[in-house]
């Protein structure tokens, strides 16, 4: 049953794709973007990757969805004529997905409780972590305390792209009383 | 879209809502999906939301660019603090066992406070580049 809502969900995420695609007016390829992170993210749910899926919500539907929109705001709404030819970048991007696709097929199957990524410290974190952390998500208990080291790094990174934004484009100040 | 009473009505219901199961999501975290980084992520959508219809004004007068910036820099050192405590505490950096006499409780203030300062930068920096982008015109 869940193969088949994965097959659909996987289904849908191709067509919104390839609509995004050939779509010329960016604020409907806004929209289809959006509409993918939503499948993205009810393909997560379906996965048993809730937490995933609850990110992939709330940043590629809501808060990118909003930042594409305040963009087309500024630069239009509608594509401009490509001055290059797309012949070499898509046989770059074809390329690379066909690569990327052999690279899968030595993968082990999806969910192959013998795969190496089950075998390595996933048991012991599963088995240890009431014990040693002693809270029930044990994703909360994996990514705040067992790999706290990373969390702190991607911390780090939104820092650093905050002030990035806040260097290139800044807030602007307004003077009181305009609207 | 001021002018809308429709978005006017339901955004002023719809915006509280989101910014408590914000909270919920940040401190249930522990127990349910969820943690730091989605919670400051809906705190944010719920004050983009209120921003898209009222105006960027009305974000400005709740974080102005200096409370932003106080923030975002405040909630990075509250979880690098925290890695520095546990080292006063005699254990390795972030590693939350030092934070308190018993170490499961030490791990759950040491996750509290970290993810709370995942929260709060998250919920700056989304807040800063919705600002930044929403508060320009085009020139």
């Amino acid at each position: 049953m869940i193969e088949v809502v994965t097959v659909i969900l996987f289904g849908m995420l191709a067509v919104t794709a390839i609509a995004a695609i050939r779509l010329h007016d960016l604020f409907a390829v806004v929209m289809m973007f959006s509409i993918y992170s939503l499948l993205a993210a009810a393909v997560f749910v379906a996965m048993d990757a809730v937490d995933v899926a609850f990110t992939e919500a709330a940043v590629g539907v809501g808060i990118s969805t909003v930042l594409m929109l305040a963009t087309i705001g500024l630069v239009g709404r509608h594509e401009k004529r490509p001055a290059h030819r797309p012949g070499l970048p898509l046989a770059v991007v074809s390329l690379t997905g066909m690569v990327l696709v052999y690279g899968t097929l030595d993968m082990p199957r999806f969910g192959d409780p013998l795969a190496p990524i089950h075998q390595h410290v996933a048991p012991h974190y599963l088995q240890d972590s009431p014990v040693e952390i002693g809270i029930p998500n044990v994703v909360t208990g994996v990514l705040a305390s067992y790999r706290g080291y990373d969390t702190l790094g991607e911390l780090t990174v939104i820092f650093t792209a905050g002030i990035g934004v806040l260097a290139l484009l800044g807030i602007r100040r307004r003077k009181r009383g305009e609207s | 879209m001021k002018d809308n009473a429709v978005l006017r009505v339901v955004t002023k219901i719809i915006v509280p809502v989101i910014l408590v199961f914000a909270l919920y999501v940040q401190f249930h975290g522990d127990y349910g999906p969820g943690g730091g980084f989605q919670a400051g992520v809906i705190f944010a959508a719920g004050f983009i939301l209120y921003a898209l219809v009222f105006g960027v004004e009305a974000i400005e007068r709740v974080f102005s660019a200096a409370t932003l910036r106080i923030m975002t820099a405040l909630g990075l050192l509250l979880f690098a603090g925290v890695g520095f405590w546990s080292l006063i505490g005699g254990e390795r950096y972030l590693d939350y066992d030092a934070l308190a006499q018993e170490p499961l409780v030490g791990q759950h203030v040491g996750i509290f406070l970290v993810e709370l300062g995942v929260g709060i930068t998250v919920a700056a920096v989304m807040i800063t580049v919705f600002v930044a982008f929403a508060g320009r015109t085009p020139d």
